[in-house]
């Protein structure tokens, strides 16, 4: 393999320590949207341009990666930058929740919970969660430094208004030390309650946007609602078809074009340590597995 | 007997002092002062250019004086220097002892957020969190504004101009300010439209004792919604007094010029 | 006795800018006095400055100088010189105008344009309506009217709810400005009658009235305006 030579990991080591120390700032700050210079990747915005250069940061030799793109580690796009990573730092990498120290997310979290000293480095496309309802950058950050938050419970209202509860899915907005509100990136709510206490660090970066956030190891993450509203976790009513699993989030796959559907973990991982395990639901096809890369 | 009305109140609630704006070399407004009691409600007439608009900004701590300070005598009592407030303290002013009515309503609301939370939001902003009560309250505003309570769900968007304005006052009044600054209210209102909304206003005013700074070019609006009245002209305060006094016998020549220029009903 | 209203060489003129500056004199050395109970009438032909009199004891027109003195919460103010503010308590709570015409606020209906300014003074507004619609009726406004609001009234009709709404209150000086006028005879004996009895509770009273039967049955006192004409 004739590649050009790059420096471990892709980005230079200046970028790098700058990244590093948007991310320690992040950290000291939690939920706080940390500008940083972000840089052209050799993958288009919206690809994970921000995760990418955050997990470049704190990639060292000894760690093992996992990459997911919703739930799952053989879509293409988790495909190519674990492969982009095992390319440019020479890194190992599995599918593995359990042994990856990074894992870098794409709209999910894993279904296993996370053990100290894991890294969770998540994609997002927006970081701010007020945008919707107040489009001036200017204002939204004076928000966030005055802590106004009334215009995220409009948002809840108009939903409850509008559809009875609150519709809002993924993004659900989530208030960190109880200071900032923050986006969670699109990961469905299902999993807002897996990033409080939680014991890994968890790191999000936005590329195009230029915003690096965090919320270090334990620290209390709520997610915004109505006394008389409160917040409910959604999944669809049905185990998982193939390992049974009542309890993890799951994709509606349509199987033909008669109203065949089937419901399976969107956690690939998970799902498989459990047929592994000799837990089966209502299909036994065994799904693809990738090959392990060398 | 005297107790009763808050007019009778003898503590000021705004005081402005030697307020100036330059624009470069233009003085948009010129040494004005006066005091402003609780529950008083005066206009600031004047023609276009006149600074009227300018002193509300002033007012209101839009805008920073060239010269000269207002106060404002918080919940707790004291009399604080606006210029002197916090950012955090000062928007924490605006959103709960303060309203701001906007001649284009589009200004103040949100135009494609529901008439409901439009009205709640000042709430939810104060720590509302039940949502429930913040939709009973919104309901019982909308009613008190008179718009039909059927469409508290539907955005302004949907709504006539001056049904926005009216939302545009619930939605202020809300959190039931001592002060409500207002900017032409009844502009670009059709007469008919106009009267209902001043003959709300009125009420709203006298019922809740508000305190209310109105800037109009329109005399008539000055007569039936407040107590005292100033004439402004190239930034400066040329008269003032009690409305129905310099309405009926305006001494200066610009004021009977503006009162003379008034069609006959 | 201490008098409710005291009138001092108070003096007032216009000065007309648009017509180049002309000064128009109204009056000048107006001094007199007016007790509790009394009913003091002006008299004086058309033009002699009646109405500016009451008007600058209502503080409606400026005083350019001489003295205004209200009994107001026990103390005298002088009105001539007193803040916009004082000016208003006292429009509240001591002095009430029945003009000539009712400013009529669009929308309101007649009973609680009657009632208003006992509710503004404290009193309840049940209270404050019964007592409205006991007034109306005496001045024979049809109950079916008192819904609606005055300005889809008749002349007549509108000075009467006019007349309810400046004698319901309790206040301690009245200003009447030809409150008989565009009357009925039967009408006329009740503002006669409502007079009487304002009169009764101490109420100081200062009238224009142009009937003369009218002014004999209710002055006390006749102070003629034409001594304090100012034309020059």
């Amino acid at each position: 393999m004739n590649a050009p030579t790059y420096n471990f990991a892709y980005l230079d080591e200046q970028t790098k320590r700058m990244i590093r120390r948007a991310i320690l700032k992040a950290i000291a700050i939690p939920g706080y949207q940390v500008p940083f210079a972000s840089r052209e990747m050799p993958m288009p915005y919206g690809w994970g341009t921000g995760g990418v250069q955050v997990t470049a940061a704190i990639l060292g030799p000894d760690d093992v990666l996992k990459v997911i793109d919703q739930g799952s580690d053989d879509t293409t796009n988790a495909i190519s930058i674990r492969k982009f990573f095992g390319k440019t730092a020479g890194v190992a990498t599995t599918t593995s929740t359990t042994d990856a120290t990074v894992i870098q997310t794409r709209h999910r979290i894993p279904e296993a919970s996370l053990h100290a000293g894991q890294v969770l480095v998540y994609q997002v496309p927006i970081p701010e969660p007020l945008r919707f309802l107040e489009p001036r950058e200017t204002e939204t950050r004076r928000m966030h430094a005055l802590a106004e938050y009334g215009l995220m419970h409009v948002k809840l209202y108009e939903d409850i208004a509008r559809f009875g509860h609150i519709a809002t899915a993924y993004a659900y907005p989530v208030k960190v030390n109880a200071r900032y509100v923050m986006d969670p990136s699109p990961t469905p709510k299902f999993d807002n309650p897996k990033m409080d206490n939680c014991a890994a660090l968890q790191l999000f970066g936005a590329g195009r946007e230029k915003r690096i956030y965090a919320i270090p190891p334990y620290t209390t993450v709520v997610s915004l609602d109505f006394e008389d509203h409160p917040f409910t976790r959604y999944r669809f009513n049905a185990p998982c078809a193939l390992c049974g699993a009542d309890d993890s989030y799951l994709d509606e796959i349509v199987t033909d074009d008669k109203g065949g559907r089937m419901f399976v973990c969107s956690d690939t991982d998970f799902c498989e340590q459990r047929q592994a395990a000799g837990h089966h639901g209502t299909e036994s096809a065994a799904p693809h597995k990738e090959k392990a890369h060398v | 007997m005297s107790e009763l009305s808050s007019l009778d109140n003898d503590q000021p609630l705004l005081v402005a002092e030697g307020l100036a704006k330059n624009y470069g070399r233009l003085a948009a407004c010129r040494d004005v002062s006066f005091a402003l009691y609780p529950g008083e409600v005066l206009a600031i007439v004047g023609e276009s250019g006149s600074g009227k608009s300018t002193l509300l900004q002033l007012l209101s701590a839009q805008l920073a004086p060239s010269a000269g300070h207002v106060a404002y005598r918080m919940r707790d009592g004291v009399l604080r220097d606006l210029a002197e407030l916090g950012e955090a303290e000062r928007r924490f002013l605006f959103r709960t002892d303060w309203g701001f009515v906007h001649q284009d309503p589009a200004q103040g609301l949100r135009m494609g957020v529901s008439a409901g939370a439009n009205v709640g939001e000042r709430l939810m902003a104060v720590g509302w969190n039940h949502y429930g009560r913040i939709r009973d309250t919104a309901s019982t505003w909308l009613e008190r504004v008179e718009i039909d309570v059927g469409r508290i769900d539907d955005a302004p968007k949907t709504y006539s101009g001056g049904m926005r304005q009216r939302l545009q006052i619930a939605r202020n009044l809300v959190t039931e300010p001592r002060l409500v600054f207002m900017d032409e209210p009844t502009g670009g209102l059709d007469v008919s439209v106009q009267a209902r909304l001043l003959d709300l206003m009125r009420n709203l005013v006298s019922e809740l004792g508000l305190a209310a700074i109105v800037v109009t070019h329109d005399l008539a609006v000055a007569r039936l919604l407040s107590h005292r009245v100033m004439v402004m002209k190239g930034g400066r305060v040329i008269e003032t007094g009690l409305t129905d006094q310099v309405l009926d016998d305006p001494r200066e020549p610009y004021t009977q010029l503006l009162v003379s220029s008034i069609l006959p009903p | 006795m201490t008098a409710m209203i005291e009138l001092a060489n108070a003096e007032k003129t216009f000065t007309m800018h648009l017509q180049g500056g002309v000064e128009l004199p109204v009056v000048r050395g107006v001094s007199f006095h007016a007790d509790p109970g009394e009913c003091v009438v002006l008299s004086g032909p058309s033009g002699a400055g009646k109405s500016s009199i009451l008007k600058m004891i209502f503080g409606n027109y400026r005083c350019d100088s001489g003295r205004i003195g209200i009994r107001h919460h026990g103390n005298i103010v002088d009105l001539a010189t007193a803040e916009p503010r004082q000016v208003l308590s006292i429009r509240r709570s001591t002095i009430g105008y029945v003009s000539q015409f009712l400013r009529a606020v669009p929308r309101v209906a007649t009973i609680d344009v009657v009632a208003e300014p006992l509710i503004v003074n404290g009193v309840a507004r049940e209270e404050a309506r019964e007592r409205a619609g006991g007034l109306l009726r005496r001045l024979n406004i049809p109950e079916r009217l008192w819904t609606l609001p005055p300005s889809t009234f008749s002349g007549g009709e509108q000075q009467r709810v006019n007349i309810a709404r400046g004698f319901i209150s309790d206040l301690p000086i009245l200003l009447l400005d030809e409150p008989t006028a565009s009357l009925d005879a039967a009408n006329r004996a009740v503002v006669v009658e409502l007079i009487a009895e304002k009169k009764t509770k101490g109420v100081a009273m200062v009238a224009i009235v142009h009937d003369d039967e009218i002014r004999h049955l209710i002055a006390d006192r006749i102070v003629d305006v034409t001594s304090f004409a100012a034309a020059a």
